[in-house]
This record gives C-alpha cells, sequence and structure tokens, in this order.
C-alpha cells in the first residue's frame, strides 16, 4: 500500500483570512442566538470583521472572509442551501459589491461609517430583491422595507462606529508616535 | 465618540435618514381614493367618483342601503343590516378601504390610481 500525502501549500495570508474568517463566523454564530423581531433584521456582527480586513488587507481578502463566513456560518447553524443561506449570501455579495466601489471614496471625508451604512443599505436592497423575485413575488414585502432600512440605518452607524473604533480613527497620528516613543 | 466621524460620514448618514423617511412616507401612508366602487351580492352595481358630492340607493335582499359621497369621502349612511358595522365605519378616504354590508350583500370599496396593499392577503 502507497502512502500518499495530500500536503495544501498555503500562505501565511491563507491562514490570516481563515483566522479572520472564523472570527467572523464566531459572531454571526453569536448573533443567531439573539432573537429578533422581525426576522432578516440583525446586527450584521460580521461585518464588523469584513470591514476591518477590508480596511487593513484589502478587497481580495474581505471578500474571502466575507464568503467564507457565509458558506461556513450556514454549515454550523445548519442552513446550507436553505433560503436563508441565498439569503445571507445574496446579501453578503450585494454589500461586498457596494464596498468595492466605496472604498474608493477619499479616505480624508468618507471613514468606516460611511462604508457600513452604505454596506447595511446594500445588504438588505440586495436580500429584498432576492425575496421579491423568488420567495415571495408579492408588492406586499415593500411594506416592511422601511423598517428593514431603519434597521439597516441603526446597525450600519453602531458597525461603523465599532470598526472607526477598532482602526483607531479617533486618534490622531501624532498620539500614536508619541505613546510609541513613551513606551 | 463624535471624532469617530468624518465629514462625509454625516453626509452619509443623513442620506440614509433621508432614504428611510422617504421609504416611510411612501410605503406607509393610504394612497388618496378616487373612486367608489358599490356592489351588490358581489356584482358592480355603481362605479362613482369621489369628485362630486351625491347619495346612490343600492339594493340588496334586505331592503335598500344609501351610499353618500361628500368632500371626497363615502360612506354607508343607511343600511337594514342588523348590525350596522358598515355604518358605524363611518367615513372612507383612502384608496383600498372597504365597508361590508352583511347580510344585506351590499359593499362600498375605495380605489385609486394605487391600490393599497391587500391586508388580508398580506
Amino acid at each position: 500500500m502507497t502512502r500518499s500525502i495530500i500536503n495544501i501549500q498555503t500562505t501565511p495570508e491563507d491562514h490570516r483570512i481563515a483566522r479572520l474568517a472564523a472570527f467572523a463566523i464566531g459572531l454571526s454564530v453569536m448573533e443567531a442566538v439573539i432573537p429578533s423581531p422581525l426576522p432578516g433584521i440583525k446586527p450584521g456582527l460580521a461585518n464588523i470583521v469584513t470591514l476591518l480586513v477590508l480596511e487593513r488587507f484589502g478587497l481580495r481578502a474581505a471578500v474571502w472572509v466575507s464568503l467564507l463566513r457565509v458558506v461556513a456560518g450556514s454549515l454550523i447553524l445548519g442552513t446550507f442551501l436553505s433560503p436563508s443561506f441565498v439569503l445571507s449570501f445574496s446579501g453578503a455579495a450585494a454589500s461586498l459589491a457596494a464596498l468595492a466601489l466605496a472604498r474608493h471614496l477619499p479616505k480624508s471625508w468618507f471613514g468606516a461609517v460611511s462604508l457600513s451604512i452604505i454596506a447595511a443599505f446594500v445588504h438588505i436592497a440586495g436580500q429584498m430583491a432576492v425575496v421579491y423575485l423568488w420567495l415571495i413575488p408579492h408588492a406586499g414585502i415593500l411594506y416592511l422595507a422601511p423598517i428593514f432600512a431603519a434597521a439597516a440605518l441603526l446597525f450600519g452607524t453602531v458597525n461603523g462606529l465599532i470598526v472607526a473604533k477598532l482602526l483607531g480613527e479617533d486618534e490622531k497620528p501624532i498620539h500614536a508616535r508619541t505613546r510609541l516613543s513613551q513606551s | 465618540m463624535l471624532r469617530l466621524l468624518k465629514p462625509g460620514d454625516w453626509l452619509v448618514a443623513l442620506i440614509g435618514t433621508t432614504i428611510t423617511a422617504w421609504l416611510f412616507a411612501t410605503l406607509w401612508q393610504g394612497h388618496a381614493a378616487d373612486k367608489a366602487i358599490v356592489r351588490s351580492g358581489g356584482k358592480i352595481v355603481a362605479e362613482l367618483s369621489l369628485a362630486e358630492n351625491r347619495s346612490f340607493l343600492a339594493s340588496g335582499p334586505l331592503g335598500t342601503s344609501r351610499i353618500e359621497i361628500n368632500n371626497r369621502r363615502a360612506r354607508v349612511a343607511e343600511d337594514p343590516s342588523p348590525r350596522q358595522y358598515c355604518v358605524k365605519q363611518g367615513w372612507l378616504s383612502q384608496a383600498g378601504e372597504a365597508a361590508l354590508c352583511l347580510p344585506n350583500q351590499i359593499s362600498l370599496e375605495l380605489t385609486g390610481a394605487k391600490k393599497l396593499y391587500d391586508s388580508l392577503n398580506y
């Protein structure tokens, strides 16, 4: 019998993406426990990770982390290939597409909060489009659109503030330098 | 915390608020009606414009119901049905609103350019 060794070459970037995706998956699993008044309204904590990765490691890494989170998160929660998986996939894909464009906004004017709000709105818009075209082709779902938009605004802002805080956008570069020299 | 926000962030938040408010205003508001449809036993007996004030008499198995249109609103003013639900409902002014008089089988429904979402189906 011949021993076969399957050796997958991994790069440090692969490891980093896996680690960050694990963070995002953890957050989405935690979030699934939180009861929601309306299906579809969630804080979207995993998007914090996506935005951080986008800012620190670029779009490619953000796409990987986000899609890994959707697929692995659904495997853990048992929703893989179910409608809710398709919805979270389409939401993630839509907001990644929006982020790919929005990240080119001038950095000095638009911070993490802008990206987060834009991503949240496009996320729910993409999901509602899929719901309308595929699941419930009835104008009645439009009735829920204002609630979803309000939730997107709220959670988009809160998540954006968290990302901005984690990125240290409130600290001026000079502060960071003085702190370094002190230590 | 305010230092976390850049000028453009306020702009984006403002646009988001505007979109949200606009969605509430357009999707959660009834639309003005412009026509009243009167049915007897399910068959349309009259389509009345709300533009002119008038009364309309519709006859059902129990007797005659009087529909009244006034100031772009419509109501069932008189009806022989015992419980008088449709009369008590009062004035209807939004598209999609309806008053059913049972057992006299008379119904009054308002329609507009846009039909309001059907709350029964929904």
